[in-house]
Parts: C-alpha cells; structure tokens; sequence
C-alpha cells in the first residue's frame, strides 16, 4: 500500500491544473515548500522500507509458520542483544530525520528583514490584508469568498476553482520575502497557502508570523485550516505571485482607486443614501449569520426584524455592531469604516419592514469611537 | 464440619437481585462488565450512525443533507461520543470482565464505586446526546472545543462540559478500581513481572487516566467559567490567552491517545502469543515499552499545536520527544513480529483482528512519525492527512483491538463458541472498508484538503467519494458484529474451558461460561 503511494506520488509532481487524483504535496512554488516536500519524499522512503522489512518478516511467517503445515513452534521468548539492536537502529533513524527537519525549522522561523510585511487577520469569515512596510505600505482590503451561493446549493453548475475563489487576492510580487504578521478579530482561523509552505494560526488578541519568498508568479489557493464557525469551509485564501512591474502597477492602481473612492465622512448622507451603501456592507459581513431577510437563524443567531437591538436606540445598535456582545457569536465589526458602520446601521433600523426611521451619519460613528 | 459444608453451598448460590434491579444494583464485575461493553457498542452504533451522515454530505461537492451549522454539531459529537461514549468505557468493560479472572481474584476491590463509575455514565451521554436538541443545537466547535469559538455556542457546549465532567469523574473512579485491584487482589505467586500484559497495560492506562482527567476537568471548568461568569481565562481581551486552553487541552489530550491505545496493545499481546502456540517474545521490554510511551505521553502534547506558533526552540523540543515514542512502539512491533517468528500458527478471527491491528496500526505509526516532523506536520495540519492518520490509530488501532479481544472472550463470556466463518467475514470486510474509507484521505489531505468543512473544491470529488462508499460498508459490517455477538449470547457450540489450545493465562482455567464470582480460592501462580 505504501509502495503505491510512493510510486503514485511522482505522478503528482508537474501538475498545474488542480488534479482530481493529486496523491502527494501540491508543486513547491518556495524554498520552504521545496525543502518540506522532499523531505516528506525522504520520509516516504524510509518508512517503505521499514514496511517491507518489518511485514516481509511477519508475513512470511505467516504463510510458512502455519499449524496447518505442520510446522512445530518454538519455545524461545527474549533475546537481549536483537532487543537492544532493534531499539539502537530506529533511534538512528529517528536522528536521521531530525537532522533536515531541524534545519527547516530554524529557516521557517526566520522572518527577518522582509521586503513587504503584510498584516493578515482573520474574520469570521473573511480575511483582511493590511500591506504595512515596504512597496504597496498602506493598502487595505478584505478578501472573501467569490463563489455564488447558487453554486454551493447546487442550483448552479459548479465553475472550476468552486470554493477557492475570492473577490480580492493578495498580490504580492515574486522573488522577495513577505513577511506576514497574523491575528483574528473573533476566534482562531489558520492562513495557509499549500504551494508557498505556509501554514499560521491567526489568534485574537496575539501576533503570530511566518514569511514565504513566491520562486514563480502564478495564483496560489489555500484554505482556513482552523475551525471557525459555521462559514469555515467557505473563507479560502487566493494570493497571487506577479512580476515585479506588474506589482508596482497594481500599487498605483490601488492607490488612485483608493482616494477616489475616499468619502467625505464629515458631510450628511441622506437615507437612501445610507441604505443603499448599507445593503452592501450587510451582503459583505452579516448575511452569513442573520440571512438576508434579517430573520437570523433561530436558536442560533439573533433575528434582526423586530429586534431590540435594530428597532431601539440607536447607541445601543451601535454599540453592538462596533464591540460585539461578549459570549456570543456577534464579533465587534470595529475593523469597518465609519461610513460603512453608519450605512449598515441605518439599514438594518430600515429593512425589512423595521421602521426605526432614523438616520445614522458616520460622523456619529466618528464620535461614538471617541 | 457442617459450617464447611455451608460454605460450600453458599460459594455456589450466587444470590444476586433479578430483573432489571440485578442491573441497576450490580455489584458483580462481570454484570458491570457487559453494561460497560453493550453501553459503548450503543454509543459506538450513534457515534456511527453521525459518522454515516457526515460521509453522506460529503459525497458530492455542495451541501446537500445538512447544513454547515450541523455539519460542525455531527463532527463534534461523532469525535466527543467515540472517543468518551465508545471507546474508553469499552476498555473499561474488558477491564472489569478480565482483570479479576485474569489476576485470579474473585471480584474487582470496590463492588459499589464499580457500579457507580458505571451508572454515572448513562445520564452523561444522555446530557451529551441531548444537546442536540436545544436552542443553538450541540456544541459545533470540533472535540478540541478550542475557545473563543466554543465561547460563542448555545446552551449544548455547557450541557457538553457537564457531561465531560462526570464522564470523568466516572474514568477515574474506574481507574482507582482498577489500581486497587490489580496492586492489592493477585493470586498468591502472580508477582507483578508475572501479570498477563492485558493486566499490564491497564495498570499503566489506570494511572494515565487519575492524572490526564482532572486536567480535562480544569480546562473545560475554567471554560465554563468564560462562558457563563464573565472571566477571561481564555479570552485576551481581558489578559488571558486562547492558546492556554490549547496547552491544557492537549495535556489530558494526548495522554488520552494512549489511554485508548495500551489496553489495545495488552489485549493484541494476550491474542498473539495464544494463537502462535509460543510465549510473548520479550515480556519484560513489553511492560517497559508500555511504561515509556505513558511517560513520554505526557512530555508531546504541544505537537498537536505546531501551527498554533511557539519559539523555534519549543518546536524543536515536542518534534524530538514526539519522535522518540516511534522507539518504544516499534519494539512492540517487532516484538509482535518475533512471537509469530516460528510458532505455529491459526489464524482464527481474534488473531486475524491482532494482525490487522499490527498491520493497519503501524501505517498510523508511519503517519504519526511523518505528521511529528514540524515542516511536514505544517503542510498536512487540520487536513484529511490527520484524518486519515487518527482513524489509522484509532479505528484499525483501538477499534480492531476491541473486536480481536471481543472474539478472543466470547467463548468464555457466553460460553458459546461464535460462528467462525461470520466472524473472519466481520474481520475481512472491515478491512477492505476501513482502508477504502481512510486510505484516501491520506491523498486528500496532502493535495490540502481542510477538515471539518461540509464542503470541498472539485478535485477533492472522487476521493471523497470513495472514501464515503468504504464508510458505508464500514458502518454496515458492524451490524454483522452485532448479529454475531447476539447468536453467540443465545447459542451455540459449547465452549470448554479453554477453547484456544495455546491459552495459558488463568481465565481459561475457569470453566465457560465463567462463573459469577470468578476466583473464590486464590488460584496458586508458580
């Protein structure tokens, strides 16, 4: 079985496209990865031949060493020196795998002097990109998953990176070190991309980090790898390696569109206003867990038509949506902007036949951070 | 003369209560024995029957039977009731059938504490299981129920904890039996280098269980806390820290791994030795092997945490000592192996179950070493790879066990012998399912599949799809292990004493079916 998988697995080295029958690792795209598969490969080896060894032995006694041939059993019971011999040899063997493995190790653990660091934190469920250092510092977005809830349901055919898709990539340019730094905004989430060797828990209320050096550009997809809630299966990662002239482009790019689409926080929004820009916010951040007729899911997660929360004050809505309510799954949504908070505040308090009939401005969202 | 003579007819009335008072009030360890064994097997069965639903959504791309939120509930308590409901109280009911007969006492020490670690078990499933139906449903944060998430679950995560707590409260009640027992109740003459392995194991497993449950019992009561009193244990926001749960966690965790892999180990070394006609090869480095992978079980926990992100020095420490069980583990491999070297062997379902185990348990043990390695264990950590890998342990491992030693037994339980050909049917195809079900896992973890998602990417689609029809089958065949039990219970081909000629350990010495106060003279061990 082991010798199937050995020899199967160099089937799986070349291969781009995603492969329905992929048995080993998928193609290091990074020296860490590189380093990871063969010794994963190297490991394979040893463990096949102590397989054959091992059952080669029983399973020659057991087709020969058979009552029904006839064949008397022996009576010894302890030999020291084979004792010792068979506890001596696999401790050399254990060393010989420590010995590269600790060598990668020591090299994942170097995240010194990056040429970008990128701040990665996980939401429930979405990731957010903060660029901090170097070419692109101060680019900011959430990253989720693009795959149409049709597709999921099945009332739609499947297209070909089903799940693995995200509206925004990480880009980050091929060749030079990224330095990702990790937290999480509500529980634990893992940021892990396969191909790059990369695999990091995002912690609430902690800083982890890891790096990767991309050897070739093209787009790498991974998944989170920690349990995080219902949406867990369905927050993938998707960066995405270019040239270096490619990437500065990307960085212009990004930076017009970013002050074009700055609002002027300070100015009045009328309701239609709000509503509109808060329709999308609540599709962005909130369907997954109060649906999108605000009927939530019942024992589960809150139903926002008629509630409390949406058809009260205004502070105490507020107040929710900005810091979470501790022990429950509502997680603070403090990362969003004033103008979005704002805007889907005022939705909620005007949907779906609730009639607060009030308006909340961002600058309102300003003062209450205060 | 006559108070002799009383006696002797007193040692033959077995005056115990009938009717289901016989049950509720057992003292007996052969009573408590078998509701240990048929208690875990209903378990086994639900554990099972979520398993089966887990595998039917995953059969095809998309979510078809359930949805993600009781996808999450199903993986949970399928991991919660196997390895609390199934597992463990099945080697506690082999551990109360066995040890008195096996140590030639004629009860375990404390009768009344026995039936209580018992009873104690049946409202915790009943909490567990019933968590399912109240508001927010059962707890859906894995069986790790790792905090902040666990924090933001309904009422079942608490009703979850409190079962936790008296599952084990009950294992170390048990445990405590078992210590006291096996150090206080041995035939004259049976030294403790002369104990059955089976005894062994269990003795080793008993102190592993006294000192692993009450660290669950902080975690989860400090867990409780967060949840419901407004501490921050767990929570950073208020100065503590999410993965200390984690440290706790996995400091009972791991030590529970092997708990529910010794008493396997013990009954596989009392199967093979039997049915090779040949004495255990290495006894002594047996009982040392057992005895360095409980202690070296307590220094690994972290390794299931890699990703979780500690200094490169922590890395390297859990890596090393977690490499260094493979030592003790392959002795008992090779141990096993030299038992079977130039005996004369049949092959009868209990053995085929013990080489099954040696076979399909060391392909876990490849994996376990593969999955130690830091840089590797970062590629497959939270995949299917791990998947693969624990079931290896677990179900090939522990399972299988369970099955060799229930065939192994039977004949002295029921005092029937059980239907051969139905039962080497049992063991064939169990092993063609099982590794039709996990063997693929192991490809759809390296390509990167995540766990505990209801859903996957199109290239996941065929393995997946294999991989549910082998659970089917699997889940299927051990309805024919009930079939065989329940034939063997009614009737059957009467079972001497010894039905096994290369027996020699003195539960055989006891007729079949076993008498209801096992040893009422200490048997003199030579």
């Amino acid at each position: 079985m082991v010798g199937v998988l050995v020899v199967a697995m160099y089937s799986g080295l070349g291969m781009a496209a995603p492969d329905p029958y992929q048995l080993n690792l998928p193609e290091p795209q990074s020296i860490i990865a590189e380093q990871i598969y063969d010794m994963h490969t190297m490991l394979l080896w040893i463990c096949l031949a102590i397989f054959v060894a091992v059952f080669g032995v029983m399973f020659y006694s057991v087709l020969k060493h058979r009552k029904s041939l006839g064949f008397p059993a022996a009576n010894f019971h302890h030999s020291t020196t084979v004792e010792i011999i068979w506890t001596i040899i696999p401790v050399l063997i254990l060393v010989g795998m420590a010995y590269p493995a600790t060598k990668t190790i020591i090299a994942m653990k170097d995240t010194s002097s990056p040429d970008i660091t990128i701040k990665v934190t996980g939401y429930q469920w979405k990731w957010g990109y903060d660029y901090l250092t170097g070419e692109g510092e101060g680019i900011s977005f959430l990253s989720s998953l693009s795959t149409p809830k049709a597709q999921i349901e099945n009332a739609a055919p499947k297209s070909e990176n089903y799940l693995l898709e995200v509206d925004r990539p990480l880009v980050v340019p091929v060749g030079k070190k990224v330095r990702i730094l990790l937290t999480a905004n509500d529980v634990i989430h893992a940021w892990s991309v396969p191909a790059l060797g990369v695999k990091q828990d995002a912690i609430p209320g902690f800083i982890r980090d890891t790096w990767f050096t991309a050897d070739r550009t093209g787009t790498y997809r991974g998944q989170c790898a920690e349990l995080c809630g219902k949406e867990h299966g369905f927050m993938p990662v998707v960066v995405e390696v270019v040239e270096p002239e490619q990437y500065a482009q990307w960085v212009a790019e990004q930076t017009t569109q970013s002050a074009a689409a700055a609002v002027d926080a300070s100015r009045e929004f009328t309701m239609d206003e709000l509503k509109a820009e808060g329709e999308k916010v609540y599709a962005a951040n909130c369907v997954a867990c109060h649906q999108a007729n605000g009927q939530g899911i019942p024992g589960t997660f809150a139903p926002l038509v008629g509630s409390k929360i949406a058809t009260g004050p205004k502070a105490d809505h507020i107040d929710i949506v900005i810091n979470g309510k501790t022990g429950t799954a509502m997680a603070p949504f403090r990362h969003l902007s004033d103008m979005d908070i704002a805007a889907v505040v005022t939705y909620e308090r005007n949907a779906w036949g609730n009639a607060a009939g009030d308006v909340v401005q961002p600058s309102e969202i300003n003062e209450f951070r205060k | 003369m006559a108070a002799v003579d009383h006696d002797i007819a007193h040692a033959h009335d077995d005056h115990h209560p009938t009717g289901l008072m016989r049950w509720i009030g057992a003292t007996n360890h052969k009573d408590i024995g078998t509701m240990y064994l048929w208690f875990s097997f209903i378990m086994f069965l639900t554990g099972g029957v979520m398993a089966l639903t887990i595998r039917a959504e995953l059969f095809q791309p998309g979510i078809q039977i359930v949805n993600p939120e009781l996808f999450n509930q199903l993986t949970t308590m399928h991991g919660l009731v196997m390895v609390f409901g199934a597992i463990m109280p099945a080697f506690v009911g082999f551990a109360n059938w066995q040890i008195p007969m096996m140590i030639g006492a004629p009860d375990m020490a404390f009768a009344r504490m026995n039936n209580w670690s018992f009873w104690l078990l049946v409202p915790a499933a009943l909490l567990l299981i019933s968590s399912f139906f109240v508001p927010g449903g059962a707890p859906a944060g894995g069986w790790t129920i790792y905090p902040p998430l666990s924090v933001q679950m309904g009422m079942g995560m608490d009703m979850a904890i409190f079962a936790l707590h008296i599952m084990g409260a009950a294992s170390i009640m048990g445990s405590i039996n078992i210590i006291t027992t096996v150090l206080n109740m041995r035939a004259p003459g049976m030294t403790l280098m002369k104990m059955p392995l089976f005894v062994w194991t269990w003795l080793i497993t008993a102190y592993l269980l006294v000192l692993a449950m009450p660290v669950l019992a902080g975690a989860i009561t400090m867990l409780l806390t967060d949840r419901n009193f407004g501490t921050n244990f767990f929570n950073a926001a208020g100065g503590g820290d999410p993965v200390m749960f984690q440290h706790i966690f996995w400091f009972f965790g791991h030590p529970e791994v092997y708990i529910m892999i010794l008493p396997a180990f013990g009954i596989v070394s009392e199967i093979i030795p039997t049915f090779a006609r040949k004495p255990l090869f290495g006894y002594s480095s047996m009982v040392y092997a057992t005895a360095s992978i409980a202690i070296l079980s307590c220094i690994v926990w972290a390794h299931h945490m890699f990703t979780a992100g500690m200094p490169a020095a922590g890395q390297l420490f859990f890596m090393y000592a977690t490499m260094l069980i493979a030592v003790p583990t392959g002795v008992k491999v090779f141990n096993w192996t030299a038992t079977m070297w130039r005996g004369s062997m049949t092959f009868e379902t209990p053995m085929l179950f013990a080489i099954g185990f040696i076979f399909l348990f060391t392909i876990g043990g490849f994996s376990g070493v593969i999955c130690a390695i830091v840089p590797i264990d970062i590629q497959v950590q939270d995949t299917y790879y791990v998947i693969a890998h624990f079931h290896y342990v677990l179900v090939s491992g522990a399972l299988f066990a369970l099955f060799g030693g229930t065939y192994y037994w039977l004949p002295k339980w029921t005092g029937h012998m059980y239907d051969e050909t139905l039962g080497k049917w049992h063991f064939w195809l169990s092993m063609f399912f099982f590794n039709l079900a996990f063997f693929v896992q192991h490809f759809l973890g390296l390509a990167g599949m995540p766990r505990r998602v209801p859903d996957y990417a199109l290239q996941f689609a065929d393995f997946n799809m294999i991989s549910s029809i082998g659970a089917f089958g699997f889940g299927l065949t051990q309805l024919l292990f009930l079939y065989v039990v329940l034939k063997c219970i009614r009737g059957g081909e009467k079972a001497p004493a010894s039905p096994w000629e290369g027996a020699k350990t003195l539960e055989w010495t006891l007729p079949s079916p076993a008498p209801y106060h096992s040893f009422e003279t200490p048997p003199v061990v030579k």
